[in-house]
């Protein structure tokens, strides 16, 4: 109420029981409600997840790193974005699904893939997909690349230290042409040309830097794409599946396979089996 | 009821009256005009005359919202200060959080919205003030919006705002025209022209500010003014003397 305000009185009905942070009402019709105003989870009082965490890693005995278990990639070239992953979800020796999409689809020109936590990139991502609607839906125009990895990269900076494990590509086509940007846990934000992420991200790096040229036809980018994650798949114990792999073009994305990496192998090894 | 003139709660017949009586007080504020053209929008105030001792450079009405978005209004200067400033704070929100710049519709929304908030609220009452917001959306296309204080917002292609709007609007809804406004030099004239029919004597008491797509806003020199305002009363001049031949 206007008094309160003036005798500077906070009003404590924002705050429940567990309130360390203000929680806004969510549905303010005229602002992103997500980031530095408001927290998407209000954490316990005297919890402090980033000590926990430090305490767990390292060289303080027992260990919780978590691996990006998985092999993801994309890169930019004449013809728009091509985006290929695998879809092996493991946990820690236990393959928990052969299938498991890494992709989402956000809108029709608007694709993030996921890497890291299973959980975590599937919450926040659809957190995303959630905002890039409302956004549409209050400016009546498409949200840009720009804009929606810069919007996913403030969710994770506010969670900054307490153990999420998200490694993101968010590509997609806008007004400015077609954008590749790369997001993590970290609140890093990178737009680049070519991104590998996951523990497979080696292997396929060297693939597609070895292959890539900027004016590859789209045949030879297909095959780029395919033959970086097979040869990830090959060698690294945590990716595998099949490779499901999307196209973005100027009219929107297009699913182009999903091939089974077994068979693909025996194409591009001719001579090892 | 009078009780119903102090808060702003409906009237029997549906008014509220607190709203209408702060557009009352938009009235009695110095006029604001602003012309949207093909690649450059202005924006004109009648400058009111200041006291001798008094630095008239401290009374800006024409303000910078952001690099691409600027404001005049008319009413209560205290009010818009402050709504000026939380618009700029959003501005630069806007580009932290989404890495772009705000459209124009973005911010005229949201000026829009917290006008509404305060319509809306016991023990406040709403701001007295009517904006015009012009600039340019990073696309490149040019806009100008009006807001009032009951939180309606529209685009305009031309409107007047403050004391003598209806003399203003009428003018330039018969002179506006799609051909004329297509150069600078002719939306500039427009305003310049609009302003002169409710303004006294001429360019001293005019203050205008253009922004042309991707340019900041720019106030223009007193001598520009003048240069304008004599080339506009030549032309008057000419076309009565060629009525009476």
């Amino acid at each position: 109420m206007a008094l309160q305000n003036i005798c500077g009185l906070k009003s404590h009905s924002g705050q429940g029981v567990f309130g360390t942070m203000t929680s806004q009402h969510p549905s303010r019709i005229d602002h992103f409600t997500f980031g530095s105003k408001c927290q998407e989870f209000a954490l316990p009082v005297g919890a402090d997840p980033v000590g926990f965490l430090k305490a767990c890693s390292g060289e303080n005995g027992v260990s919780i790193d978590l691996n990006h278990g998985t092999t993801t990639l994309a890169f930019k070239f004449r013809h728009g974005v091509i985006v290929a992953v695998d879809s092996r979800a493991s946990a820690g020796d236990y393959i928990a699904s052969k299938y498991a999409n890494k992709v989402i689809e956000i809108n029709p020109y608007l694709l993030g893939t996921m890497s890291g936590s299973a959980a975590d990139c599937q919450y926040w991502e659809r957190l995303l997909a959630k905002e890039c609607r409302l956004y549409k839906l209050r400016n009546k125009e498409r949200i840009s690349v720009s804009s929606a990895s810069k919007l996913l990269c403030n969710m994770m900076l506010g969670y900054r230290g307490m153990g999420l494990s998200v490694g993101s590509m968010i590509c997609g086509w806008d007004k400015q042409g077609p954008g590749l940007y790369y997001v993590d846990d970290n609140g890093t934000r990178l737009s680049g040309r070519m991104f590998s992420t996951g523990c497979g991200n080696g292997y396929a790096y060297g693939v597609v830097d070895s292959g890539y040229r900027e004016d590859m036809t789209v045949e030879e980018a297909y095959e780029l794409g395919l033959r970086g994650i097979t040869h990830a798949t090959h060698r690294d114990a945590y990716s595998g599946g099949v490779v499901n792999m999307y196209h973005m073009q100027e009219e929107g994305w297009i699913k182009v396979c999903q091939e089974d990496v077994s068979e693909l192998i025996h194409r591009y090894k001719k001579g090892m089996f | 009821m009078s009780y119903d003139r102090a808060i702003t709660v409906f009237s029997p017949d549906g008014h509220l009256f607190q709203v209408e009586y702060a557009q009352e007080a938009v009235k009695k504020g110095s006029t604001v005009v602003g012309v949207r053209g093909k690649t450059i929008v202005v924006v004109g105030v009648e400058k009111k005359s200041v006291a001798k001792l008094q630095d008239d450079r401290t009374v800006r009405k024409i303000c910078m919202l952001d690099d691409n978005v600027f404001m005049a209004f008319a009413g209560l200067t205290a009010d818009a200060r402050i709504l000026i400033n939380r618009a700029r704070v959003e501005c630069q929100s806007h580009r932290l959080t989404v890495e772009d710049p705000v459209t124009v519709e973005y911010i005229t929304r949201f000026i829009s919205n917290l006008k509404q908030r305060y319509t809306q609220s016991n023990g406040r009452r709403p701001f007295g003030i009517s904006s015009l917001v012009a600039g340019f959306d990073f696309d490149g296309t040019p806009h100008l919006y009006q807001t009032d204080p009951s939180g309606t917002y529209h685009a305009w292609k031309a409107n007047a705002i403050g004391r003598s709007s209806k003399t203003v609007r009428e003018f330039l809804e018969k002179h506006y025209k799609e051909e004329l406004v297509e150069t600078d030099e002719g939306a500039i004239r427009l305003a310049i022209k609009a302003l002169l029919e409710v303004v006294q004597s001429g360019g001293k008491n005019i203050e205008l500010a253009a922004m042309k797509q991707n340019e900041p806003m720019k106030v223009l020199d007193p001598e520009e003014v003048d240069k304008h305002v004599l080339a506009l009363e030549k032309e008057k001049e000419e076309a009565e003397k060629r009525k009476k031949t």
